[in-house]
């Protein structure tokens, strides 16, 4: 008990790479015709490279149809990558097949956005908190069904609802009985495709807290997803900010929200509504012209260009690398913002 | 795999306020879906009808089994000349309505004076076991086809649907009548009465699974997208596990509707196929037969009225029931 509230400390050990993603593709092939030949692809996600700290969490965050949730599924490799490479613990599993994955699945797990679709309607909360242990042949000490008992008391659900069907639950409690469901293997990684974002505002902090302390328990490594940022805000120690299946920016989480330095960043976070009147008026709101191009024709060069307020000629032709602008703060852009305040104070 | 009883039983000890309420906790038992579709069935008075006549046909046509052999009573085949009146050429029963009295409540018929209730009770365990073990064919081919479709998609979905697309463009009474004309009527040491209801159960199973494939195939393609599925493939599960665990438990519902819905096509299949003289063979007694005897004696339609109202009130009890079911376990489509 002592170690595990001290592992529980706020000063969380960030350690070395768990995850490694190196100029991840995936293309959705667009077939036509009789003869399905094919005639394009929906770039969803086009060379991601980043990499996930063992212990911390990494939000990604974007418009939809960013690919963020694309990112998610290929890191889980419920979907098969188009190019680039993944290493799980410096493990190559990019094109690891079914059967050798399945081991390696107990170690990165995922959290679903919709709890009243990740849960199949006909299995009894038990045998849906079960499932991890039957399908991977653990063996447990007292049993499957102390074991899905344990769970449930986890995540703060009444280990006698062992029974009971997903039906008889809210959105929130459904959430948690999928939360138990992954923490069945005990998980280095967990991706979390949008965990909140289906719940009600007042069942999200519960959910969100939940995460937080189930982090802190079991040395948690979580993979964020999400579009709401003030979830992130409260829940990363890194974020990386998506646009059209390309990272635009990587920082830890208080330089991203305090010295933003991608322009699409910037425009995110004035799009953040502000509960205080008073500040709300003293800011400026960027408004982004037009519609997010489609990803099976992306721009050339930046691929924020055709919104960019600072758009120039450079940014049509030459795309931006994504590179240390201070560190451990990343950025795409030829012409980053707040570059030069990095030494100053946080601005308010 | 699960926990020996005797933990639930210690666990209630260890409970203070069970104990205190000296009552034995009872796990919290959680009511399926299947549970909740059945009372609300229960409260479907007319899909309940529906059920009672279905039962009580079952019963009938059990005892229709058995009282062929172990019960003494008025054999469906047996003539009864001295009852049909010879004198003015029509061979119609003596006396009103068609002949009916105590010994024979709904009258006999015209020529051979074969007792029609008994006739009816006859025919309706060939009607059953034909229009059930046919629907069972054509749910188990169905099933595994619309499922296998959906779930791998691809040139398998393709090939199996134009496979259905062909099954169901088939002229199949056409083929069932030349398909009997060509059988012999002895085939693997069978009855040759067995043998037509072999066949007539192959023939109706086999070309209306597409029915129930399609409807399968389109379930499985909305189901194979719900998380459930990607979580049970995020946890390592192979594609039987996902196929048979996962998604035929979701399938059953849709499955069982459509089945009770196709026993009364089937039983109209049947009864068409005998009335048209490929079915059962004379004399065994069949609804559909009997009918085409009756049609011989249009002076006398009463004599219609029987059979054509047992296959009627088969296949409205069963309509009825299979409304009720896709009521019961699907409220929202309603």
């Amino acid at each position: 008990m002592s170690t595990k509230t001290e592992s529980a400390a706020a000063d969380r050990r960030v350690g070395d790479d768990l995850l490694v993603a190196t100029d991840l593709q995936k293309h959705f092939p667009i077939r036509r015709g009789l003869l399905q030949r094919q005639v394009g692809a929906v770039q969803a996600v086009d060379g991601l490279t980043f990499s996930v700290r063992r212990g911390e969490t990494l939000s990604l965050v974007g418009e939809s149809g960013c690919g963020k949730t694309t990112t998610g599924r290929l890191l889980t490799r419920l979907i098969e990558p188009t190019g680039g490479k993944i290493t799980l613990d410096g493990r190559d599993i990019t094109h690891l097949s079914m059967g050798s994955m399945r081991p390696l699945r107990r170690d990165i797990q995922m959290i679903f956005q919709d709890p009243y679709s990740s849960l199949n309607p006909r299995h009894t909360v038990g045998t849906i908190v079960g499932a991890p242990f039957r399908l991977q042949n653990v063996k447990t000490e007292h049993g499957v069904k102390r074991a899905v008992q344990d769970l449930l008391e986890l995540v703060g659900l009444n280990p006698e609802h062992y029974n009971r069907y997903p039906h008889e639950f809210s959105g929130g409690q459904r959430q948690r009985i999928g939360i138990a469901r992954t923490l069945a293997l005990r998980p280095k990684l967990i991706v979390a495709d949008e965990p909140v974002s289906a719940l009600d505002v007042s069942i999200q902090a519960q959910v969100v807290n939940l995460l937080e302390d189930l982090q802190n328990e079991f040395d948690l490594t979580y993979v964020m997803i999400a579009h709401d940022l003030s979830v992130v805000r409260h829940v990363s120690d890194r974020v990386a900010v998506m646009y059209l299946g390309k990272i635009m920016e990587v920082a830890d989480r208080t330089a991203l929200y305090e010295r933003p330095m991608h322009p699409y960043t910037v425009a995110l976070l004035s799009a953040v509504p502000i509960p205080d009147t008073a500040r709300r008026e003293n800011r400026e709101r960027i408004r982004l012209q037009g519609d997010v191009p489609s990803p099976i024709n992306p721009p050339s060069g930046c691929r924020f260009h055709t919104r960019c307020w600072k758009a120039q000629e450079v940014c049509k032709t030459k795309e931006p690398l994504l590179v240390d602008l201070a560190p451990g703060h990343q950025a795409a852009c030829h012409f980053p913002e707040n570059k030069d305040k990095v030494t100053t104070s946080p601005v308010g | 795999m699960t926990a020996p009883p005797e933990v639930t039983g210690s666990a209630a000890d260890a409970d203070p306020e069970a104990a205190l309420q000296g009552m034995p906790k009872k796990a919290i038992q959680g009511r399926s879906l299947g549970q909740i579709a059945w009372l609300r069935l229960k409260r479907d008075k007319v899909a309940m009808a529906g059920a009672v006549v279905i039962v009580l046909l079952v019963l009938v046509a059990i005892a229709a089994l058995l009282a062929d052999r172990v019960f003494d009573v008025v054999h469906p085949n047996e003539f009864h000349q001295d009852l049909i009146d010879t004198e003015n050429g029509t061979l119609a029963p003596k006396g009103a309505l068609g002949g009916m009295s105590g010994a024979h409540p709904l009258g006999i018929e015209p020529v051979n004076g074969r007792d029609i209730l008994a006739r009816i009770f006859a025919g309706s365990w060939i009607s059953l076991l034909i229009a059930s073990l046919a629907t069972l064919v054509s749910v188990a081919i169905g099933t595994t086809m619309g499922i296998i479709a959906g779930y791998f998609g691809g040139w398998v979905d393709t090939l199996i649907s134009r496979a259905m697309d062909v099954f169901l463009a088939f002229p199949l009474l056409v083929f069932a009548m030349a398909l009997v004309g060509v059988l012999p009527d002895n085939v693997f040491g069978l009855s040759p009465e067995m043998v037509r209801i072999g066949l007539l159960i192959f023939i109706i199973g086999f070309f209306n699974w597409p029915y129930i494939g399609r409807i399968v195939r389109g379930q499985t393609l909305s189901l194979r997208e719900r998380e459930f599925v990607d979580a049970a493939r995020s946890l390592g599960a192979r594609g039987p596990y996902i196929l048979f665990r996962e998604l035929l438990p979701n399938l059953f519902a849709p499955i069982l509707v459509y089945a009770t819905l196709l026993i009364p096509t089937n039983i109209l299949f049947e009864s068409a196929l005998s009335f048209l003289g490929v079915g059962i063979n004379a004399p065994t007694a069949t609804w559909g037969g009997m009918l085409s005897d009756a049609s011989r004696f249009y002076t006398m339609p009463h004599f219609m009225l029987w059979p054509g109202l047992a296959i009627f009130v088969t296949v409205l009890a069963f309509n009825l029931f299979g409304d009720g079911l896709r009521d019961a376990l699907d409220p929202r489509a309603r």
